[in-house]
């Protein structure tokens, strides 16, 4: 029997399902999960013009609940949840007092008196812990249920077309960023249009006894739809063409909402006081001290997380993320640049200043507005 | 997973072919499943100068990027030109079209440096991360 002090990643409700898929699997944040089932490209390729089909189960879920859940969470977190109507989600942020960021989530807020707080796999024992400290004294109950909960996402163009048929709600009044309870596949559910890719697409919320029946359902329903089974691979991919940040790349403890280009998820005029309103709110009022870029590649090497930006020959920054953009066909990545050469670098649509050191070798690049991609109308 | 047989294998997962005095050199079927899709290989220069066990180029794939070695001594003679239009073929055809470069062998006999592996050893080598 194996000694549980040398356990190895926990595995998902659908672990055996990628092991069966011969899905080459890796240690993601203490989980087992699938890297690839094949080829990333292809797998990419399949969520930009048909559907993937992802496991999501290491994500973490945990409740608030009770007659005081909305003032804790505005307490809490940067944003405005007493203002979420119920049904509605929002992205929001958990930061800390100094206005670092602790982890970047999602909040469904599925009653007046209960909210899901979605958290980075890798953040959700500091989430946990920070939400249960900033509501003592209140009357609201924290929970962590991420044990309780698989998440299937299905995202593409032809996503609502296959899971319309499973569900047992009309998707056409499912909008972005609202989630609502109901049957897929005869499993109880809370559908969700949300995602992490640029694409249009679901996440559905469903029990771990429930999870391998929901995958096969999807997969059969999205058989002649070109419905592929998608990694963590194409998943990063994914979400860094659609220009959508990372925590632990883009955004971490030494980073603002603002550094990130995200401000807009603090909410100032909420009611009430919040973890780090003061620290953020100078950040607001200053001037920047580096910007979020784009980058586009002129060449064929890749920018990669840590690589030095450079103006002129000298350093101007640091990439957080890169890889090569199946989508746009040249390597693409997000970097902190100095706001000065973020402005000037603008202008130089030749590529002729501003470079990426990539192991040692200087690899031209070109600014690009965020995101990379756009999904067709 | 694919060890042909005639070939000679390296620790750092590379297939060597002699055909008189020339090596010619890829990555091994185990090597691009490792990788994942290849995106971009620096191939050593013709006419450059390679050290047997030392890095002489760079093969990057979506994830991550790995150094090429040099499996024997000589100077490179030919490099494999469609690699650079197409990456994928290390993937699509390790042991064939997915070639990388090739050695004239600094030794006047053909003779190997110690320490590349037959294709048993080498499967061996690779069995237990299947």
């Amino acid at each position: 029997m194996t000694d549980p002090e040398v356990a190895g990643p926990r595995r998902t409700p659908l672990t055996a399902v990628h092991e069966r898929l011969g899905a080459t699997l890796t240690d993601f944040a203490g989980w087992l999960m699938p890297l690839r089932y094949g080829s990333e490209l292809a797998e990419h390729k399949a969520v930009r013009t048909a559907a993937g089909l992802f496991d999501l189960s290491h994500m973490g879920e945990i409740a608030v609940t009770g007659p005081d859940a909305a003032g804790a969470l505005d307490y809490a977190l940067v944003g405005n949840l007493s203002a979420l109507a119920p049904g509605r989600a929002r992205y929001t942020m958990i930061c800390a007092p100094d206005g670092g960021v602790v982890d970047d989530l999602i909040v469904y807020r599925l009653d007046d008196e209960e909210f899901l707080v979605v958290a980075n796999a890798a953040n959700t024992p500091a989430v946990l812990g920070a939400l249960r400290q900033r509501a003592e004294g209140r009357d609201a109950s924290v929970a962590d249920h991420t044990e309780d909960y698989a998440l299937i996402a299905i995202q593409g163009p032809r996503a609502a077309a296959i899971l319309g048929p499973l569900a047992s709600i009309d998707l056409a009044g499912v909008k972005y960023y609202t989630g609502h309870q109901g049957e897929v596949a005869g499993c109880a559910a809370l559908l969700a249009r949300t995602g992490y890719t640029g694409e249009d697409g679901f996440e559905l919320f469903t029990r771990p006894e429930d999870a391998e029946r929901l995958w096969a359902a999807l997969t059969a329903a999205g058989a002649g739809d070109a419905l592929v089974p998608a990694g963590l691979a194409a998943r990063d991919t994914l979400r860094l063409e659609a220009g959508m940040p990372l925590y632990g790349n883009e955004l971490g403890p030494d980073i603002t909402p603002f550094d990130a280009g995200l401000g807009r998820v603090v909410k100032f005029d909420k009611p009430g006081d919040f973890v780090g309103r003061t620290a953020l709110a100078e950040r607001a009022q200053a001037t920047p001290r580096r910007t979020l870029a784009g980058l586009a590649g002129q060449s064929r090497r890749v920018p990669r997380h840590g690589y030095q930006v450079l103006w002129d020959g000298k350093p101007a920054g640091t990439v957080t993320s890169g890889a090569p953009s199946p989508t746009l066909g040249m390597p693409i990545a997000m970097a902190y640049l100095d706001p000065d050469v973020a402005r000037q670098a603008a202008g130089d649509t030749a590529g002729n200043r501003l470079a990426v050191d990539v192991r040692g070798s200087a690899e031209p690049a070109v600014l690009v507005p965020l995101p990379f991609y756009h999904r067709p109308a | 997973m694919t060890v042909p047989p005639g070939l000679r294998y390296t620790q750092e997962h590379e297939w060597v072919a002699i055909d008189g005095s020339t090596a010619s050199i890829g990555i091994t079927d185990h090597a691009q499943r490792a990788l994942g899709d290849v995106v971009f290989v620096e191939l050593p220069a013709v006419g450059a100068a390679v050290t047997a066990g030392e890095p002489c180029g760079e093969v990057e794939s979506t994830k991550s990027v790995s150094d090429l070695y040099s499996p024997v001594d000589g100077e490179v003679s030919e490099v494999n030109e469609e690699i650079n239009e197409d990456p994928g073929l290390v993937n699509a055809d390790p042991y064939g079209a997915g070639w990388l470069f090739r050695v004239q062998l600094a030794s006047a006999d053909g003779e190997l440096p110690p320490g590349l592996l037959s294709p048993a050893d080498y499967a061996e080598l690779t069995k237990d991360t299947e």
